[in-house]
């Protein structure tokens, strides 16, 4: 039954991998990427990766398909253009020739990995007390492995300050996004005032039960984000200025809280990110407490885009 | 055939179709997409290696678990950024186009602000 559940899983991602390559209409192939995306999530499930499932959906299909479904309705008038831009046929069968040698040469590593395969899990259950975390996942991502969330939440940052640099010099420091004119009683307005206070509450549940459980800040922070957006694209709130104070403040919160609490392991426990003993959970804790609404907002603002009014309009 | 090896082959064969549109698909927009599905084929066949690492009582080797976390967090902020780029093209200068000499549109100087 798995089986035949899983061969139908891959033909159908193949085909709308394929769909979003080949579609005609920019907005079609999003639609199609979207699609995919939530499929990849209950392939995540089929390979035991429930973390990574929730990741997916949230931020594999869910952010970047909003953010590329506003992209391509923005640059539909393009498209037209870059039709007639098409390699030529020589250049065409080139591209497949290659391709498919990638795709073959992947499939011989894949059938000849090594048995019995490496795995590093042993390693995991033998040292998982010591961080006082149940979930083997947040115990990676924030303690065996810390350096890489810390670097990750410095690449989200530097990637927010990318696309706030791509302002034009009128809109630096202004408001994200267009104000859209909103219907006050249309169905957007009304669900963006029924919707987020369940999406708060399951984005905060998402959140806590990380420690233990699947789930965690990131997935946590994407359903939040998720919430400021929905607000917001119904004109219930604006997008706050990009030079305020508070905002700058919270964005660099996280990663600060994250590399302080790394320098008082190296004073105190030998090496920088090192808990000292018996205070790993809490330190843990404090850090993805620091880091969430941080995570939060910058999801939010990529979302938004580049500043484009000033503050006042 | 095992799960493990169903979905690298699938990943392989992801990998391939992303490469094949980010080269021929001459809209920016597209490539990017395209290289999203480059990205999940890399991250799939990373999964099914991690699933191939199950032991010790965990359905997956988690080490790579939590490392795709971090790999997709940082993919969408990737695209997020290139997608910027695109849109402030496009307001500088009408067109996305890649092509070397782009034909300035009319009555509007590309390297103006």
């Amino acid at each position: 039954m798995n089986d035949v559940l899983n061969l139908v899983l891959a033909a159908v991602i193949l085909g709308l991998a394929a769909w979003t390559i080949v579609a005609r209409e920019a907005y079609a192939a999003v639609v199609g990427f979207i699609a995919y995306g939530l499929l990849l999530t209950l392939v995540w499930v089929q390979l035991h990766g429930v973390d990574v499932a929730l990741t997916e959906a949230a931020i594999g299909g869910g952010l970047t398909g909003a953010l590329l479904i506003g992209a391509a309705a923005r640059l539909r008038s393009t498209e037209a253009r870059a039709r007639a831009e098409r390699p030529g046929q020589a250049t065409r069968w080139l591209a497949a020739a290659f391709s498919a040698a990638v795709t073959g040469a992947l499939a011989v590593v894949v059938l000849l990995l090594p048995v019995p395969a490496p795995t590093l899990a042993p390693e995991v259950v033998a040292h998982i007390a010591v961080t006082g975390v149940g979930n083997p996942i947040t115990a990676v991502l924030l303690a065996f492995r810390a350096m890489d969330t810390l670097l990750e939440a410095i690449v989200l940052l530097f990637a927010l300050i990318g696309v706030w640099s791509l302002a034009p010099d009128r809109a630096w420091g202004g408001r994200p996004g267009l104000l859209q004119p909103v219907d006050p009683n249309g169905m957007l307005a009304y669900a963006a005032r029924v919707l987020p206070p369940i999406g708060i509450v399951a984005g905060a549940y998402i959140f806590w039960v990380g420690a233990d459980h699947p789930g965690g800040k990131f997935q946590g922070a994407t359903l939040l984000a998720a919430m400021w957006l929905l607000v917001m694209m119904a004109g219930l709130a604006d997008a706050p200025p990009t030079s305020r104070a508070w905002l700058r403040w919270l964005l660099v919160a996280g990663p600060l809280a994250f590399i302080g609490i790394g320098v008082v392991g190296a004073v105190h426990a030998g090496a920088f990110l090192a808990y000292p003993e018996g205070f790993a959970k809490p330190l843990i804790l404090v850090i993805e407490f620091a880091l969430m609404p941080t995570l939060t907002l910058i999801l939010g603002l990529m979302l938004l885009g580049a500043p484009r009014r000033g503050e006042t309009s | 055939m095992t799960a493990g090896t169903l979905f690298g082959l699938c990943a392989a064969a992801l990998i391939g179709l992303g490469l094949f549109g980010l080269i021929v698909n001459p809209h920016p927009l597209r490539k990017i997409l395209a290289f999203n599905v480059v990205g999940s084929g890399v991250f799939l066949l990373f999964g099914a290696i991690a699933y191939r690492g199950a032991g010790a009582g965990m359905g997956g080797d988690p080490v790579p678990q939590a490392l795709l976390i971090t790999g997709i967090v940082v993919a969408f902020s990737a695209t997020a950024l290139a997608v910027a780029l695109l849109l402030r093209l496009f307001d500088e200068t009408g067109s996305v186009t890649l092509a070397s000499e782009p034909p300035a549109p009319a009555g509007k100087d590309p390297g103006a602000d």
